[in-house]
């Protein structure tokens, strides 16, 4: 059934490499994989497997040492500027640390209205352009009234994550990459920004890629499931049969160490 | 920004530093405006007098005389002639002439004279004694009694038709006059230097000028070395290692031996301050490019930038709006110490004679030189040389206190 639909992004032996000779770290170790449009993917692995490398290699924030990455089945093109802006408009980010994702030094009008114009609303009347930054804040259930001419450290942790969602709501893109994107906040502000990213991807059809640690978050969100070990992707699969009848020793150890209410915290595998 | 200026000025150490460093850019602005004087006119015949009220001899015998009695007057006005050498020389010529040692007491004005009234004798010969000598004696005895005698100095005006002297009146040595009704009183607090200039007005003006260099090389340091670091940070590869590269060769070789070079190959004709000021600034960015692309490269791989690159923001919007800001305390920290560094530079380098070549504006390192050269030191003229370095010392010092302040302020792990 995945197969009728298209693939969004494709990476065929994408590698990368930090560092030379003997301090020479293989952050990510040949990978493979497809990405079908409207399905929700999940990247899950612990920390150090690379995820976030490979999250920052899909957005061409750095450059893979090799492998090619495909977008809507073409080989992806970041020589200019130009093609780089064109590339941002289709595939977006939410990243891990709302506290830091901030220009101090922005208000949050700046960060709306530089949404704005990269989809190519900078001509708009000052009107129009409130007009959409106070729907986009509506969707995340925040007020643009009270944000307006405030710092983005002004907010809490959640409310942040929140304006991040706003944010690509008013970008619209392809895909979204949400790196960790509730690992920072509380548990209770947690299924708020998850049901705003669903309501998001219903809202305007993108494929959302979650990269997270979370297993069970993975289990609760996606269709398919990809699991990252030392660089490489060790199983994948939709997320029923990932979870539910893992093959890898790795993912068995990942699921046993999500903590249960009734039963004992398996600890042995730590 | 009000915040962060508001925090800073809470420090104490930049709020001493800041105070001092105004104090001076204000008497650098204002002194100026009330004294008008062209600050290196030279006023004085001779070098170095030193620093006190002169008042004008020729007016002081024309203003009105005022007759006021002092017991102390005749032994204050020789205490102040005699100094130490002539009480020396007296004691000389007493011990010599066969007064027992032991009887002289040259820091006694009262005693001393008593015994120079009771014994001198121009006639009589003290062994070892020179005709220069005698004549000397001669001369300071001379000078003694007219200085001893109550009655007043005629004064004399040549006629201008027979040429002969026709007395114009007498000055009792009672007679004073008030400063304030003398018409030319000229104070020179600091004296004058070895050209006969005002030192004060001199000092001034070449604070003024010190600190325009000062200014001017901080600011082209500071501005290269921002530049270079923040290229080289942020695009990485192989432009940062052509910058890197060509900081590296700049740091190896010493900044002042450099600075020595050129300013040596310029020529004398058109080393003036601001070339001199240029040059400092073109030898002094290596640092402040290192530590600002070290600073870069922390901040290039941060969340922040990343959302500013997929908002399609170009690189030097990135540069200027995403990542100077982070850096502007830093940097405004290191222009502290360049101008700092630029004023001792140019002091430095003027103090070797490879300063700037002028005739029309003294700088605080010129000041020094030409005292050196006039050898202000030896002579003990203390006040052609002292207060430049202590306006030296005092900018250097307000300037580096100023920025331990905001290092406090802005590096949170020296907080206390």
């Amino acid at each position: 059934m995945l197969n009728e639909r298209k693939p969004c992004l494709q990476g065929v032996g994408l590698t990368k490499v930090f560092g030379l000779g003997r301090k020479k770290t293989v952050a990510v170790d040949n990978v493979d994989f497809t990405f079908h449009e409207g399905e929700i993917i999940s990247i899950v692995g612990e920390s150090g497997s690379g995820k976030t490398t490979l999250a920052k290699m899909l957005l061409g924030l750095i450059n893979q040492t090799s492998g090619d990455v495909f977008f809507q089945g073409q080989k992806r093109d970041l020589s200019s500027h130009r093609k780089k802006k064109e590339y941002w408009r289709s595939i977006q980010a939410i990243f891990q640390d709302p506290f830091s994702s901030y220009n101090i030094f922005n208000k949050i009008d700046t960060v709306l209205l530089d949404c704005i114009r990269m989809r190519g609303g900078g001509s708009l009347s000052r009107d129009e352009k409130t007009e959409m930054m106070i729907e986009a804040c509506r969707f995340v259930n925040l007020k643009f009234e009270e944000l307006t001419n405030k710092y983005p450290f002004e907010l809490s942790g959640g409310q942040q994550q929140r304006l991040m969602i706003a944010r690509i709501f008013l970008l619209k893109p392809k895909i979204l990459l949400a790196d960790e994107p509730t690992s920072m906040i509380d548990a209770c502000s947690r299924s708020t920004i998850l049901d705003a990213l669903l309501d998001l991807r219903n809202e305007i059809g993108m494929t959302p890629i979650f990269i997270t640690h979370d297993i069970g978050l993975a289990f609760y969100v996606s269709d398919s499931v990809y699991i990252m070990e030392r660089g490489r992707i060790v199983e994948s699969g939709t997320a029923d049969e990932v979870i539910l009848n893992p093959q890898e020793p790795y993912t068995k150890r990942l699921i046993s160490d999500v903590p249960k209410i009734r039963e004992e915290w398996d600890l042995s595998t730590v | 920004m009000k915040h962060m200026l508001r925090q800073v000025f809470r420090s104490g150490k930049f709020v001493t530093g800041f105070v001092i460093f105004m104090a001076i850019m204000l008497t650098v602005i204002i002194y100026p405006l009330l004294i008008t004087d062209h600050p290196l006119s030279i006023i004085g015949q001779g070098t170095f007098f030193p620093p006190g009220i002169y008042v004008n001899v020729f007016d002081s015998v024309s203003s009105p005389a005022y007759t006021i009695m002092l017991d102390d007057a005749a032994a204050k006005r020789i205490a102040g002639r005699l100094n130490d050498e002539d009480r020396e020389a007296i004691r000389e010529w007493l011990v010599g002439a066969g007064v027992a040692d032991g009887e002289i007491d040259i820091a006694n004005t009262e005693s001393l004279l008593g015994l120079w009234v009771n014994n001198y004798d121009s006639t009589a010969n003290v062994a070892g004694m020179t005709n220069a000598d005698r004549n000397y004696y001669i001369r300071l005895n001379k000078s003694l009694q007219v200085l001893l005698s109550t009655e007043g100095v005629t004064l004399a005006a040549s006629n201008p038709e027979t040429g002969a002297l026709e007395e114009t009146g007498t000055v009792e040595p009672t007679q004073y006059v008030n400063v304030r009704e003398v018409a030319n009183v000229r104070l020179l607090p600091l004296g004058t230097d070895n050209f006969g200039r005002d030192v004060l007005t001199e000092l001034v003006s070449a604070t003024a000028v010190s600190l325009r260099i000062g200014f001017v090389a901080g600011i082209i340091a500071t501005f290269i070395g921002l530049v270079l670091g923040l290229v080289s940070g942020y695009m990485g590869g192989i432009v940062d290692d052509v910058i890197s590269f060509i900081t590296n060769l700049f740091i190896v070789i010493p900044g002042f031996v450099l600075l020595i070079l050129i300013s040596f190959s310029i020529g004398q004709e058109r080393r003036g301050p601001f070339v001199i000021a240029v040059v400092i600034g073109l030898t002094s960015w290596v640092w402040t490019a290192r530590a600002v692309r070290a600073q870069v490269i922390s901040l290039r791989n941060r969340d922040h930038v990343n959302l500013s690159k997929l908002s399609g923001h170009s690189i030097v919007h990135i540069i200027s709006r995403d990542i100077l800001p982070y850096i502007a305390s830093y940097v405004v920290m290191a222009l502290i110490l360049q101008i700092s560094a630029g004023i001792l530079a140019e002091a430095q380098l003027s103090v070797l004679g490879l300063g700037p070549r002028t005739t029309e504006e003294a700088t605080l390192g010129l000041m020094m030189n030409w005292a050196l050269i006039y050898q202000a030191h030896i002579l003990g003229k203390w006040w052609a040389y002292f207060p430049v370095i202590l306006v030296i010392a005092l900018i250097a010092f307000s300037l580096n206190l100023m920025n331990t302040g905001m290092d406090q302020v802005f590096n949170p792990a020296l907080r206390d």
